[in-house]
């Protein structure tokens, strides 16, 4: 600093407020914080995932609690394993700052089993209970007792063109043949599903397992299992990806990109979840004239199929300093009049099961009737807290499906899956 | 932990490293000296100021070094699962023999290898090209340092995101030079995207620490051996390069360590898809998203152990001076 020696004391005050003024800004947002948890109202933060009209049931929440609390909506990150990550980090460090936690259903037993989430008892648990479809509710549940609400939940369809297809097939077997038969025409004839190495993969491979009868995990979810029905579904697995009626671009191929191609017209069939419709009507709204749903088919044409449910679970942080707002809050969030408002405007499915017969939904879910029957008979993923582990080794061994040796890919699963169990895994 | 951040205990090491470095050169010093004359007392109390004055930092380097080394090492000797809290025990070496008999640990430790090896290589030859620039720039020569500093001042994270958007078909420049296929999804050519990001963000840092060394190779040198009728690049091999060799060294040292902890490029640019994982990657993904603390502190006393290796061959085989001994005259 050069400053002219008769200067330098007149500036000093100003620099000094300056300083003072940096300090205060520095502070301000501290004493902001600090002051929530004394006598106002408690702020209840939700971290969930985004969801485009969530906000106005959290302020029809807030008004309806007359200033019992506050929830405050935070969105977390986009991709699943990013907002898992960002959950998981703070939880262990912890922290407080989190109350309400929208867990994707597969994460359930895996914060309950680490004690980050408090269990439902009594009063809270029977009101979840009530009248809510029970596959949702198993997702919920870890070593029999309830560890989150359900929300919402989710099960994938048979999407099919009707004006190629007349009757939807039953089993995977009827829809390869049909498949190989419009391709002998000419016609469209691909199957579009998702099989890139990632979650969906496991989601396709368990629907497949589930409907064959098999078991992934013994019960009560401690021991790899892997017994006959599973290697039915890999032999299944495997003849699809081999049988030329999927995409090139099969093996790739995550949710979206299987809905843009069927959008396209090369496909005459579409296994994917529920937000393909709305889509389609406005993409390309001829085709979706033709287009038809139906349960996804079954390993036997007799058997009908098990369906893998997704969803969103709502959890009560073990760390929040407001557990019994928490609980209303999410009991709030998820009763039947705002699971109604969150399936009309954002095409989530209800988990409480009168909502389904409400006649508002008949225009926003015309196949509801399909998707409750599903729901109805449910395939659940492995229910473990080590489910995340398990899913990656799966998918990088059921990944490509057309290398599939069933008996020995289910040996593979079987050890590695075991190994996940008792935390021997390394994850790549 | 903030994006960047490499996992728990490989910064550390790398840091610990640099102290062991430090100490290790003393004793190889001391071999010179074989009799040792008894200190006067002038001498030991002077001595002992200098500890006390050493004091301090040196226990907060053990306190902020040592004990998460520690604490790593005690953990990777248990199975301890923050899924499974009630099921933590003491598995003595077992997690070592698992890491250790994995396919998955020795792609990554082929991956980091590969792009330590590389990325160190290209940065020394280009380093040296750019230091030699610098060093003889008549005009504007702070403005040339600058501006080739400026890779290195961009932060790493924001960097990476930026060659990601490059080599992303649609967004990207770079991608769509290339028929506009995704290099970014193929596994060869996102192992060369990665070198490329490490090497454009780090080759300055060696030019500025080869520069330094240049700066020692006396003028007067060179021109006795111009006098003599060496050729440029004689005077280069036989004059600049022996002179130079302790501040090379150094610069190989600190690039390798830094190189073979390689993370934040992988992290953004494919977050280890394709068997594409270092190491350190690897660590990250064991115990952040797998929540595995055994496996993952496994991971990162390996690295650790990997980085000690190497730095003890640079000290003691190719006779690097660790940064901060002086080979002067020692009381």
């Amino acid at each position: 600093m050069t400053a002219d020696p008769d200067t330098a004391p007149r500036r000093r005050p100003a620099r000094r407020a300056a300083a003072a003024a940096a300090a205060l800004a520095l502070v301000a947002p501290l004493a902001a914080c600090g002051s929530d948890g004394g006598g106002g109202t408690p702020t209840i933060n939700l971290y969930y995932p985004p969801e485009q009209n969530l906000q106005k049931v959290v302020d029809d929440c807030n008004a309806q609690a007359q200033g019992r609390y506050r929830i405050a909506y935070r969105v977390l990150p986009r991709q699943a394993d990013e907002q898992r990550v960002q959950m998981v980090r703070r939880l262990a460090a912890r922290d407080s700052g989190m109350d309400l936690l929208g867990l994707d259903v597969t994460w359930t037993q895996e914060f309950a089993s680490a004690k980050w989430i408090r269990e439902w008892i009594g009063q809270d648990k029977s009101e979840v209970e009530r009248g809510t479809l029970n596959g949702p509710l198993d997702t919920a549940r870890y070593e029999g007792r309830l560890y989150a609400a359900p929300k919402n939940t989710n099960v994938q369809l048979l999407w099919y063109r009707s004006d190629l297809v007349p009757e939807p097939p039953k089993s995977w077997d009827e829809m390869i043949s049909a498949a190989q038969q419009l391709k002998q025409q000419g016609k469209p004839y691909q199957v579009l599903t998702m099989g890139a190495q990632y979650e969906g993969l496991v989601v396709l491979y368990n629907t497949l397992a589930e409907s064959a009868g098999g078991k992934v995990l013994s019960d009560d979810g401690k021991k790899a299992v892997m017994d006959e029905g599973t290697v039915r579904a890999l032999d299944q697995l495997k003849k699809f990806a081999t049988s030329g009626v999927t995409s090139p671009s099969f093996t790739n191929a995550t949710e979206d990109p299987v809905r843009l191609e069927f959008q396209s017209g090369s496909g005459a069939f579409q296994v994917n979840w529920p937000f393909v419709y709305p889509a389609m009507q406005e993409a390309n709204p001829e085709l979706a004239q033709k287009v038809k749903w139906a349960r996804v088919p079954g390993i036997d044409a007799n058997t009908p199929s098990k369906v893998t449910i997704g969803g969103v679970n709502m959890a009560v942080s073990s760390y929040s300093k407001h557990p019994t707002e928490s609980f209303e809050a999410a009991k709030c969030i998820r009763d039947a009049e705002h699971q109604k408002f969150s399936a009309v405007n954002d095409g989530v499915p209800p988990t409480i099961e009168a909502v389904y017969a409400d006649p508002e939904m008949d225009k926003a879910y015309p196949m509801k009737e399909t998707i409750l029957e599903e729901l109805k008979e449910p395939a659940v993923r492995p229910l473990t807290p080590a489910y995340q582990s398990i899913s990656t080794v799966m998918s990088a061994i059921l990944s490509p499906p057309s290398a599939i040796r069933p008996e020995q890919t289910a040996n593979e699963l079987r050890d590695a899956i075991a190994d996940a169990l008792e935390s021997k895994g390394v994850l790549p | 932990m903030s994006v960047n951040a490499t996992p728990a205990g490989a910064d550390v090491a790398a840091d610990a490293e640099r102290s062991a470095g430090r100490h290790a050169a003393v004793p190889a010093q001391r071999a010179h000296r074989r009799t040792k004359p008894p200190l006067s007392e002038n001498k030991r109390a002077e001595r002992r100021l200098g500890w006390l004055l050493c004091a301090p930092a040196a226990l907060v380097m053990v306190l902020v070094t040592a004990y998460p080394i520690l604490y790593s090492v005690w953990l990777s000797l248990q199975r301890f699962d923050l899924r499974f809290p009630d099921e933590r025990e003491f598995v003595g070496l077992e997690n070592y023999v698992t890491v250790l008999t994995n396919q998955f640990w020795w792609t990554a430790f082929g991956v980091t290898a590969l792009i330590t090896v590389v990325t160190v290589v290209v940065e020394l030859v280009l380093g040296m090209g750019l230091a030699l620039i610098m060093h003889r720039t008549l005009v504007g020569r702070g403005i040339v340092r600058t501006a080739a500093l400026i890779p290195y001042g961009i932060v790493t994270v924001v960097a990476a995101f930026s060659w990601r958007y490059a080599w992303t078909p649609g967004t990207g420049y770079l991608a769509n030079l290339f028929d506009g296929s995704a290099p970014l999804t193929e596994r060869a050519s996102s192992l060369a995207i990665i070198m490329l990001a490490e090497i454009w963000k780090t080759t300055p840092f060696m030019a500025l620490l080869l520069m330094a060394g240049l700066a020692l190779v006396p003028e007067d040198l060179l021109k006795a051996a111009s006098t003599d009728g060496a050729t440029a690049w004689q005077r280069f091999t036989k004059v600049m390069l022996p002179v130079m060799k302790p501040a090379i060294l150094v610069a190989l040292l600190f690039r390798t360590l830094d190189a073979f902890r390689v993370f934040d490029n992988i992290f953004v640019l494919t977050a280890g898809g394709n068997e594409t994982s270092s190491v350190s990657m690897l660590a990250y993904n064991n115990l952040i998203r797998g929540l595995n603390l055994g496996i993952g502190s496994t991971m990162s006393v390996l690295i650790f152990l990997t980085v000690a290796i190497i730095a003890f061959v640079f000290v003691k085989l190719f006779g690097t001076a660790a940064p901060g001994s002086d080979d002067g005259e020692r009381r």
